[in-house]
């Protein structure tokens, strides 16, 4: 068994291809219509197209706004992301004009970060040793 | 009020919070978990982090900023200077030269 495909809820699917590619810096895999409005959409790491690919899911049930507002208000952040460096990486975003609101923190071997996706969500960037 | 004050700060937890605040005010929920358990290994719960904030909100110490969709805890150390004002500290000593 192995994990291929994890997702995250957006807002807006187009607001979401466009932070999650040109500001993140993933390449966007499939997009591919489905219904009337939503798309398959999926992303995936330029240093790892054929690893696990992040679908950026519609947020259509009422449920799951409640669910990511609940956790926001907290700071709780819904995935995690690899990077080499947290603090090149907070430099370089918040030069993008990306809104943090947790600054990078050491803590022990692991290095974390959390930022906001512009489309419902916080996203934790973390580095650990191998 | 100094009844408040006084619960607050007797408990370990409460005060390793404010601690971590002194360290960097304006922390969500999250980041404040986060350093209780990675930082200082202290296996305690979401909600129990979250009735010890209540306990330091009542104090005075820590005062909850909604912003936006966010919601920060800040340091608010001023209730501590009922602390002073009724045990007033002793003057420092001054520079050698000029005590008369």
């Amino acid at each position: 068994m192995r994990i291929r495909l994890t997702s995250v809820f957006v807002d807006d699917q187009a607001k979401a291809l466009h932070f999650y590619t040109e500001i993140l810096g993933f390449v966007k895999k499939h997009d591919v219509p489905v219904g009337e409005t939503d798309r398959w959409l999926t992303v995936v790491s330029p240093e790892d197209p054929g690893g696990t690919e992040l679908l950026l899911e519609p947020v259509g049930h009422p449920a799951a706004r409640t669910y990511r507002d609940t956790l926001v208000l907290d700071g709780i952040p819904l995935a995690q992301f690899a990077v080499d460096d947290v603090n090149a990486e907070y430099e370089r975003l918040q030069g993008l004009g990306v809104r943090f609101i947790q600054e990078p923190l050491e803590m022990g071997p692991v290095t974390t970060a959390v930022f906001d996706d512009t489309c419902g969500n916080l996203i934790q960037i973390a580095t650990q040793p191998e | 009020m100094a009844d408040d004050l006084f619960k607050a700060l007797a408990d370990p937890t409460r005060r390793t919070i404010l601690d971590e605040l002194t360290e960097r005010s304006g922390q969500t929920l999250f980041e404040i978990c986060s350093r209780l358990s990675m930082k200082h290994q202290l296996g305690i719960s979401r909600q129990a982090v979250s009735q010890h904030l209540a306990v330091l909100e009542a104090a005075g110490l820590v005062e909850v900023r909604r912003e936006g969709r966010y919601k920060f805890h800040d340091l608010n150390t001023a209730p501590l200077r009922q602390i002073s004002e009724r045990w007033p500290l002793p003057d420092p000593p001054g520079p050698e030269e000029s005590t008369p």
